[in-house]
């Protein structure tokens, strides 16, 4: 054991003075060791993490008074964000195209990480790079290659125009939501790879070969084995691209165009020209909560249909 | 793994999908570097014809080297710092039995599931109300935030790779912490922590949300980006600088992954 090598040689030391007690203290208690090399990444995060978000939440019952801050607390901000039409309509649009992209990523993912889990004998690790790339690879970059593709004059219209397919460029393709959810399925999917193909690749064979001399086909395997197995996964994906895509404010300036502005616009427009933390602080705390709320929800109800399967 | 071949009868559809998928990934992405090339203020077909004027000028772009520069500096230091905190939180979380592990590692992992507007913003309010202000300093903090999540999860699962009886042995053997640390335990997770530093760099040097809020006069690269999407003049200029970034980013991350998946047997890294 690592604790007793570098325990004091004597144990009547220790009984010296109350520096040594600690000492002796210190090196035979392993959580106490443990959690002073835990201490810095711990304080670190939340300094930079627990102390900004109880700042917000300050904020949230604070009023902007001009260009100062009235720290008189008040739930007026959150009384003006629900009685307002907008934050309603925001966040419905908001949650109802992230939770598109949420479908449609971990749908279109599904098949391809099932591939590469239980069909790639060779070169698994090229593929599994492959699929990881995008991942790393800049957000921006990616979002604005989709408004170069579906623009006015971008890569379909063009080259439809220049195939001589349509006369004029076709303008339903850009500035709406469905650019949003097609862009953001696009930039998201690998973040919906990687959890399904972690959790499929965990699943153990023998499972599967019970089931097929138990005289389950192929279809009822992969439901009453396969898919129950691997909905940690597919749960793990749909928070992973659900949570972070209600706060995308890139995608939706870039394609989403007039009727596509989403709620993580407002709040920016909030802390930007409209200079109105407060009311920005609570509009982000009340779409956390939301979309917190959802998220526990949504795991609830998974969890509960996969008992019922299994 | 059992020799299961009959469950796993090849299936040709999938595999036609599987690379279709793979195209869908990809090729979006290759219209930067293909319109690069293009001697054109417009991104359209037909392709016009040929050129690399667009890099040359970026060579004599100078907010735009000022830009990669701040991104560089505050990368660096990010990869740097979360490295070291991923390397403590990492030790601490395998190798010590500690009541609570598992709150305590959702809670340092909390930054992956908090839209990070909400992060950004909140940070904007923090460094507002302490006088810090807005500079490469706060976007640095804010890397930072979302680094440490990811450089403990690579870490994590380097230290549980490797025997501790090395350490053991080595303490036996007469070696103090310290140089057992330096000998045996750092040696060993050092593909770990390379990879957990380029990953970091990378993800800081292409991280806009949380700068675009917390950068004050000085852009990071993806804000001075943001800042040209304006201009349709300059749109070649930024596709250029876009098709550059990709290949650089691509190339780093691949080689962070060979290294790490190199390094790890277990399998179970492929978690993140």
């Amino acid at each position: 054991m690592v604790e007793r090598a570098e325990a004091p040689p004597s144990a009547t030391l220790a009984r010296g003075g109350l520096i040594e007690r600690f000492n002796a203290l210190f090196l035979r208690s392993e959580a106490l060791r443990g959690y002073s090399l835990l201490a810095p990444t711990l304080l670190v995060m939340a300094g930079a993490m627990c102390v900004p978000l109880g700042l917000t939440i300050a904020y949230s019952f604070w009023t902007q008074d001009y260009q100062t801050i009235d720290t008189t607390f008040t739930l007026e901000n959150y009384r003006t964000a629900f009685e307002r039409p907008i934050f309603e309509t925001l966040m419905i649009r908001s949650l109802w195209i992230s939770g598109a992209t949420t479908f449609l990523t971990v749908m279109l993912a599904y098949p391809i990480a099932y591939y590469v889990a239980f069909q790639v004998k060779r070169h698994k690790l090229v593929w599994i790079i492959l699929m990881t790339l995008p991942f790393w690879s800049s957000y921006l970059l990616r979002v604005f290659a989709w408004k170069l593709i579906l623009g006015y004059d971008g890569v379909i219209n063009s080259s439809l125009i220049w195939l001589g397919i349509i006369g004029e460029p076709l303008t339903f393709i850009l500035y709406n939501p469905i650019a949003i959810v097609v862009t953001l399925t696009h930039a998201w999917a690998a973040f919906a790879i990687l959890p399904i193909y972690v959790s499929l690749e965990k699943i153990d064979r023998s499972l599967l070969e019970a089931a097929t001399d138990l005289g389950d086909g192929p279809v009822a395997r992969f439901l009453r084995v396969t898919l129950p197995l691997s909905l940690p996964g597919v749960i793990a994906a749909s928070l992973v691209i659900f949570i972070p895509t209600v706060g995308d404010f890139v995608t939706p300036t870039l394609v989403g165009g007039p009727d596509g502005i989403m709620i993580a616009n407002f709040i920016q427009h909030q802390f930007g020209r409209s200079n109105n933390w407060p009311m920005g602080a609570t509009l982000s705390i009340s779409s956390m909560v939301l979309v917190t709320v959802i998220s526990l929800a949504y795991v609830f109800v998974t969890r509960k249909l996969t008992e019922r399967i299994a | 793994m059992t020799p299961s071949g009959y469950l796993q009868r090849p299936n040709r559809l999938l595999a036609v999908y599987a690379i279709g998928y793979l195209a869908f990934l990809y090729i979006p992405v290759l219209f930067l570097p293909l319109f690069s090339f293009n001697d054109s203020l417009f991104v359209a077909f037909p392709i016009e014809k040929f050129t690399l004027r667009w890099y040359g000028d970026m060579l004599n772009n100078a907010p735009m080297h000022a830009a990669l520069w701040n991104s560089l500096k505050v990368g660096f230091t990010a990869a740097t710092v979360s490295t070291i905190f991923g390397i403590l939180g990492a030790k601490a979380v395998t190798r010590y039995r500690l009541p609570g592990q598992k709150p305590v590692i959702a809670a340092i992992m909390l930054p992956l599931v908090v839209p990070e507007i909400i992060l950004g913003t909140s940070l904007l309010i923090l460094v507002n109300n302490i006088g810090l202000g807005l500079s490469l300093i706060s976007v640095t903090i804010g890397h930072i935030l979302i680094c440490v999540p990811f450089s403990m999860a690579v870490l994590m699962s380097r230290f549980e790779g490797f025997d501790k009886s090395m350490e053991e042995a080595s303490a036996d053997l007469g070696e103090n912490a310290w140089w057992t640390f330096w000998r045996v335990t750092f040696p060993m997770v050092f593909p770990g922590v390379l990879s957990s530093m380029l990953l970091c760099f990378t993800i800081s040097f292409d991280e806009f949300l949380m700068a675009f809020f917390l950068t004050g006069t000085e852009p990071t690269l993806p804000v001075f980006i943001y800042s040209q999407l304006r201009f349709p003049a300059r749109l070649p200029g930024v596709l250029a600088l876009g098709a550059t970034i990709l290949t650089v980013s691509f190339f780093v991350i691949a080689l962070a992954e060979w290294i790490r998946r190199r390094g790890d047997q277990s399998g179970s890294a492929a978690g993140l």
